[in-house]
């Protein structure tokens, strides 16, 4: 029996543009995130990605429907700290999110805010920041770092709320090669190793090959849903509705035009490797 | 030649606790009309150098020639080289302000003191130059559109200054897969067509791959490699060291090669690979 971490029940958000019309960034939204997941959330720009992720941390509240962090209502205002603590969430900027001039006093904020007791606290950021492989970086300040050191200071500091599930909104979108790598690792780390449910809004497509399932989004509606090898497999699809495929994927799929005997759902370079 | 950059050294903080060496000792030229990619992890110098280019940062050592003119004399004017040298920043939409797009566009120019026919002109050109239509956008409000339209309005509210040299300080970051191939497109033509020097900053291996005709590699504030895409991308080993990357596709011929010895693996382009696989398959000449 699979536990479910977050429940969307029917959920329309709206907003109101400067024409004073009422908008809906997401609507009639039914999902189930289960715990131990591993989702990654594709879609335009504008498509309601982040506006759905801000629904699954009570940071937006449902206009219609229901949404439930670990059976939690997100609008019960008395467990909004519950459901924050349920559901932790990293932003696209590094720099935006660091509060503190020493890393391990970053990632202690949480806990803190908390009310934690300062040896529960001490032991938190030290299991965070190992969890992120930063321990050796604890007492630097943070804009010594890279841009991807601080995208893990970062994620240390939702870690040390010990939350279940972790949000990131294009976590990755402004880092070199190397610091998406080091990101990436460790989303995936905390996902197998500490059984994090991972929801992973992005644009990159060999981010999305990593997940248990893809959800696709278009002006705010699921429009596809599976995992990685079947929505793959439909690369013109994808293509039309203005998304990309990794390169393999798409090579495999000109290939196949040109008669190449392959199977279509080829994400990976070694899975390429071997079937020619 | 239309940039020529000699001993440039930039020091952050000097004779202080933090003085850091962010740019040491750069040697470059660049030819008009080139198509220049720039890459190199976060804090390289990426940043610095470009901001050398248009007079926003001065060298602390060092000279900056742009078409002959030393834009690091003292009595050079910041609005001459700005003219000359037009600077797209990352999250360039972030600076569009005005109520309308065509008066976003019009700022730069307006404040050049140019006629009001000159720069309505000069508004509906580089809107086409972006591929914007003038007529459907120039009253709406930039902050209507979406994130690769406003980015594009940002575009040419440069062009609109009628830059001989364009630098893009990674101008696709956080757009989607369609966004991005809008902007690299109109890049592309902007180079092709208007024969502009560009100078794109990008952390997409995929993408430099594409565009650039020569690609300039930074680390720890110096160039440490300058050359064709094909010749960089063959050296995977060493820019990874350099915490960059080649394309994924790259990867793959790489990895094809050893299975596969007769087959070339200095592929940077999806399209490339599928001829070189086809050729191998078809000729009966794999290994």
């Amino acid at each position: 029996m699979k536990e479910i971490m977050v429940k969307m029940d029917n959920v329309t958000y709206e907003y109101t543009n400067n024409e004073e019309e009422r908008i809906a960034a997401v609507k009639n939204i039914n999902l189930e995130i289960y715990k131990g997941e591993f989702v990654v959330i594709l879609g335009h720009n504008g498509s309601g990605k982040s506006t759905l992720a801000k629904l699954m941390n009570a940071l937006l509240l449902p206009f219609k429907g229901k949404v439930y962090v670990n059976g939690i209502d997100t609008t019960d205002m008395n467990k909004i700290w519950d459901i924050r603590q349920t559901a932790g969430m990293v932003f696209q900027n590094p720099d935006n999110q660091i509060v503190a001039t020493i890393v391990e006093e970053d990632v202690a904020f949480g806990p803190e805010n908390q009310g934690i007791e300062p040896k529960e606290i001490r032991k938190r950021v030290d299991e965070a920041l190992a969890a992120v492989e930063m321990l050796e970086y604890k007492e630097y300040a943070p804009h010594l770092l890279s841009g991807g050191q601080k995208q893990r200071i970062a994620i240390a500091g939702v870690l040390a709320m010990k939350p279940e599930c972790i949000i990131l909104d294009e976590p990755t979108a402004m880092l070199d090669p190397s610091g998406r790598k080091e990101v990436m690792n460790t989303i995936k780390r905390l996902n197998e190793k500490e059984r994090k449910t991972i929801i992973h809004i992005t644009h990159y497509m060999d981010e999305a090959v990593l997940a248990d399932r893809i959800i696709i989004m278009e002006a705010g509606q699921i429009i596809m849903e599976g995992a990685p090898k079947e929505i793959f497999s439909q690369v013109e699809k994808l293509k039309k509705m203005g998304l990309d495929v990794p390169q393999v994927t798409e090579l495999a799929y000109k290939l196949r035009k040109e008669g190449i005997d392959i199977p279509n759902d080829i994400l990976t370079v070694e899975e390429l490797v071997s079937v020619l | 030649m239309s940039i020529v950059i000699k001993n440039l050294t930039h020091i952050y903080n000097p004779k202080s606790p933090f003085e850091t060496k962010a740019l040491d000792n750069i040697n470059l030229e660049i030819d008009k009309g080139e198509f220049i990619g720039l890459i190199g992890h976060t804090g390289s110098g990426k940043s610095t150098f470009i901001q050398h280019l248009n007079g926003l940062l001065k060298p602390t050592s060092g000279k900056i020639f742009i078409n002959g003119l030393d834009i690091t004399s003292k009595d050079v004017s910041l609005k001459e080289i700005r003219q000359k040298v037009g600077l797209v920043f990352q999250y360039a939409e972030y600076q569009l302000f005005e109520e309308t797009v065509a008066k976003d566009i019009a700022f730069g120019p307006k404040n050049l003191g140019l006629s009001e026919e000159e720069i309505e002109k000069r508004v509906k050109e580089s809107m086409e130059m972006v591929g914007l239509n003038y007529e459907v956008l120039k009253d709406r409000s930039p902050f209507e559109l979406s994130g690769g339209q406003k980015r594009r309005v940002a575009i040419a509210g440069i062009l609109a200054m009628k830059p001989e040299i364009l630098i893009l300080d990674e101008p696709t970051a956080g757009l989607d897969p369609k966004g991005r191939d809008e902007i690299l497109g109109q890049i592309k033509r902007l180079h092709e067509k208007y024969k502009i020097t560009i100078i794109l900053v990008s952390h997409s291996m995929e993408d430099i791959a594409k565009l650039v005709d020569r690609l300039i590699v930074m680390y720890r504030g110096k160039i440490v490699m300058n050359g064709t895409p094909r010749e960089i991308f063959s050296k995977s080993e060493e820019l990874e060291r350099l915490g960059l990357g080649i394309p994924q596709i790259t990867y793959f011929m790489k990895a094809l090669k050893k299975k596969w010895v007769n087959i070339r693996d200095d592929v940077i382009t999806v399209d490339e690979a599928k001829e070189e696989i086809l050729r191998a398959i078809r000729g009966n000449n794999y290994d």
